[in-house]
């Protein structure tokens, strides 16, 4: 039983951690598939974060905070998009540097304003989001085996968490079942045919980098309003890199984006949890090999090893229309 | 006045300093075949894509049906019944047949309603003009003439009334070619106006009842082809008098100077493209080979010049053997081969650089280019000046970036290059791929008169005209075996099969 209690703790954890990944990674693949590739997503997160994290603590509300969240992630994502769509620049430029504004702006920002070092003050009450119980949690959780993995797993999380996870399948039907989603992975694979079939490519590309905005603000709300109480000098940590890795990993399907960053986040939850623990057999691992790990195997997927990641194809090319 | 379905008046269209289209007047008759022939860079793509609202014309109306009309988008056009396929196809290849016919035609929000309609409309246009094609197959595993099909399935998804077919015939094989004629009559009898642009006569001459031929942006005539012909149209096309067939006297062939044996490459996806393939090459004479792009003409090139390493086989330079697995190219070309590459844009030359810099490319280190450690600016451009005047080539001035120059003449500068080096082997790809007719008339000439000074010349090309007009003996590749040679006077038809990979091209042509 013991085990049991500790992977359900992991787990748990896995959860947790794995939801501002699950956010990111889906914004990253609705920009991707559409041709536009986002290597901005870190910095959109952490522009997020920041700004919910002082909108909620001046409003003292949530909702306003991630609203706030959203609004400073999309206009970030229109920047890139004007760059890459409409100056037609490159892609990975502007990502990096939207990556380093974000970085910079949000210290300096948050050192004038709140004079606490670069933090927001502390979220506390209707200024952070709270988790939800669901119905009979407290009543199941003697049930043997069921009774944990039901009030302990999947009870007691963040509504976000939730919204997270029930975005993988919206992604998926959006993607598969519905107009915007043909035409999103038709301009991404090739964009002249969108273009001849008398769609905008333009429209449909800003289309596609407002939702990856869209996301990454929810994601950047959910780790200094929801996972902690404020923010912080870049709380982001990697986050937005690792969800890329993701990304490729996951072949660039939702479902996949799903797995990739479960697996992602399990090994973080396992290197926190390791910290000092010997595992049976192989001694104690560093934490820092387990950080490392989501980076290499993406690099041994890249590599060939595990199938193959094979891109949109007009990823990163800015559409010109051919004389 | 009813029966016209499109009627340009005045088109005008200039991008920057170049004038692509000049007051263009085009009437094109209801259910009718028309074709548009004119020179690489005549302006006949730019006038189509106003059409189809690509681009926009500065000046001019366009009367679709009678009606005028704006077409500031392929919208409009395809509002207005117009539809086009593209010389590059615009399909996503990842996508299946049906995914690609409903893009941009779906219906509603939600796919699922409109896929049902969608493929009972594809069912219904496939029988009705004889179009099948598997709605579910993936587009990539299509051959080309059957994603050139869906091109058109697109076009008739959308109702197009009036169909533009841009250079049609580029990529098809002979045969697929005349299947695709076939498809064309039959949407005109069904009452479709069709739109032909090509640069090759014969489509022209085969196909359409009417014919506009345009001149450096201009409109300069319109045919009824059954009262025309090939020369006139020629003619028209280059504003004078050209030489279809190339003048050549009977070759006189020498000793073997190359020769390939047993050669087998595999290209970067580990297939062999080039499968025991034995040939040799005579000083003095031309030997051609014919076959469809992709049948392993391109690997073949890259072997025997040493750009990619063969699997197996062995070749023989001027009586001496080639280790073909180990050679540089800059070796080969030391010891007297010289290569004009098929993609003169991406192997032949450095577009950034000047036209000075690319004449001399590769063999930069020829001392007399050089001076001591640095390149001899100022007889380079001597040079570059001599081979300018030599090959006519147009702007003549040695120091425009390459990029400037038209398809005709950087080809051009290529053959000075690899000719004036005065090689004994001259391997050329695709000589005339892309490049005006005008032009074509000129390289083809100095391409014999290498052969008359006794190079042993190896031509491939797409071209079938081009093979049986030059070369003394024909090749024909197929699925990277030679499955032929034959002698250039053999009839179309039959090399036409042989490059189809029907075994005996001669038994099945009777």
């Amino acid at each position: 039983m013991e085990y049991f209690d500790t992977l359900i703790v992991i787990l748990q954890s896995t959860v947790r951690v794995s939801v501002p990944l699950i956010l990111a990674a889906l914004a990253g693949l609705y920009s991707e598939r559409s041709g536009i590739f986002d290597i901005g997503l870190e910095g959109k997160m952490l522009a997020a974060a920041f700004a919910g994290a002082a909108a909620a603590a001046v409003t003292e509300s949530a909702l306003i905070g991630l609203g706030a969240a959203i609004f400073v992630s999309v206009c970030l994502a229109l920047v890139h998009g004007f760059a890459s769509i409409t100056q037609r620049g490159n892609q990975i430029v502007s990502g990096v540097a939207i990556n380093f504004i974000a970085l910079g702006a949000t210290v300096i920002l948050g050192q004038a304003w709140f004079r606490q070092g670069g933090r927001t003050p502390q979220l506390s009450g209707d200024a952070r989001f709270t988790t939800v119980e669901l119905p009979f949690a407290a009543e199941l959780a003697d049930v043997p085996i069921l009774g944990p993995i039901y009030s302990n797993l999947l009870s007691g999380h963040f509504l976000l968490t939730y919204l997270a996870f029930a975005l993988v399948p919206f992604t998926w039907w959006v993607l598969y079942r519905t107009r915007f989603g043909l035409r999103l992975r038709a301009v991404g694979e090739n964009p002249g045919a969108v273009d001849t079939a008398g769609i905008s490519v333009t429209w449909l590309r800003y289309r596609a980098v407002i939702c990856c905005g869209i996301l990454t603000g929810i994601a950047g709300a959910y780790l200094s309003m929801a996972m902690t109480a404020g923010f912080v000098k870049g709380m982001t940590a990697g986050k937005g890199f690792i969800a890329l890795a993701a990304l490729i990993f996951a072949k660039w399907k939702p479902v996949n984006v799903m797995f990739a960053c479960l697996l992602f986040g399990f090994l973080d939850a396992m290197s926190i949890r390791m910290q000092g623990n010997p595992l049976p057999f192989i001694g104690e691992v560093p934490v820092q090999f387990m950080q490392a790990l989501p980076y290499m195997l993406t690099v041994i997927l890249l590599a060939g090893f595990i199938g193959k990641a094979i891109p949109p194809r007009a990823g990163g090319v800015p559409y010109v229309k051919e004389r | 006045m009813n029966d016209l379905a499109i009627e340009l008046k005045g088109i005008d269209k200039k991008f920057g300093l170049v004038h692509a289209n000049k007051a263009i007047d085009l009437r094109v008759r209801k259910g009718t075949i028309h074709g548009i022939i004119g020179e690489n860079g005549a302006g006949k793509s730019t006038l189509m894509s106003i059409l189809y609202g690509f681009y926009q014309a500065d000046e001019g109306d366009i009367f679709v049906g009678g009606r005028k009309i704006e077409i500031k988008d392929p919208n409009a056009a395809i509002t207005a019944g117009i539809g086009m396929v593209h010389q590059h196809f615009m399909l996503v290849e990842n996508f299946t047949v049906l995914e690609n016919v409903m893009l941009g035609a779906e219906d509603s929000q939600i796919l699922n309603a409109g896929i049902a309609k969608a493929r009972q409309e594809l069912k219904r246009l496939e029988h009705e003009y004889e179009l099948e094609v598997d709605p579910d197959a993936i587009i990539e595993e299509l051959p080309v003439g059957l994603q050139q099909r869906v091109e058109i399935l697109k076009a008739l998804y959308r109702g197009a009334e009036i169909l533009i077919l841009d250079e049609p015939t580029g990529v098809l094989t002979p045969a697929e070619a005349d299947h695709l004629f076939r498809i064309l009559e039959q949407l005109k009898d069904q009452g479709k106006t069709i739109l032909l642009i090509t640069h090759k006569l014969r489509e022209i001459m085969a196909v359409t009842d009417e014919v506009s031929v345009m001149r450096r942006g201009e409109m300069v005539a319109t045919r009824t082809t059954a009262e025309t012909s090939v020369e006139e149209l020629a003619e028209l096309m280059v504003g004078r008098r050209v030489l279809l067939h190339v003048e050549k006297g009977p070759a006189s062939p020498g000793d073997v100077l190359l020769s390939v044996e047993n050669l087998t490459v595999r290209d970067s996806r580990g297939v062999d493209m080039v499968k025991d393939v034995s040939f040799h090459v005579r000083a003095g004479e031309i030997v051609g080979i014919a076959g469809v792009a992709g049948n392993g003409q391109s690997e073949l090139l890259q072997a025997v010049s040493g750009i990619r390493r063969a699997v197996r086989g062995k070749v023989w330079l001027d009586g001496a053997p080639v280790d073909v697995t180990g050679k540089d190219p800059s070796d080969l070309r030391h010891r007297g081969l010289a290569h004009v590459p098929e993609d003169r844009q991406h192997m032949g030359l450095v577009l950034k650089f000047d036209e000075s810099e690319n004449s001399i490319l590769g063999y930069h280190d020829d001392p007399k280019y050089l001076n001591g450690l640095f390149l001899n600016i100022e007889a380079i451009r001597q040079d570059a000046a001599a081979k300018i005047e030599k090959y006519d080539i147009r702007p003549p001035n040695p120091r425009l970036k390459t990029a400037n120059f038209s398809g005709g003449n950087q080809q051009k500068i290529v053959l000075a290059r690899e000719m004036e080096r005065d090689p004994k082997v001259l391997i050329i790809g695709q000589p005339t791929r892309g490049v005006d007719v005008g032009a074509i008339e000129f390289i083809h000439k100095r391409i014999i008169e290498m052969r008359d000074a006794g190079k042993a010349v190896l031509l491939v090309s797409v071209e079938l005209d081009e093979i049986r007009s030059l070369s003394d003996r024909v090749l024909v590749m197929f699925d990277g075996r030679i499955v032929g040679e034959r002698s250039p006077d053999t009839g179309e038809g039959e090399l036409g099969l042989l490059m189809a990979g029907v075994e005996d091209g001669q038994e099945a042509a009777q």
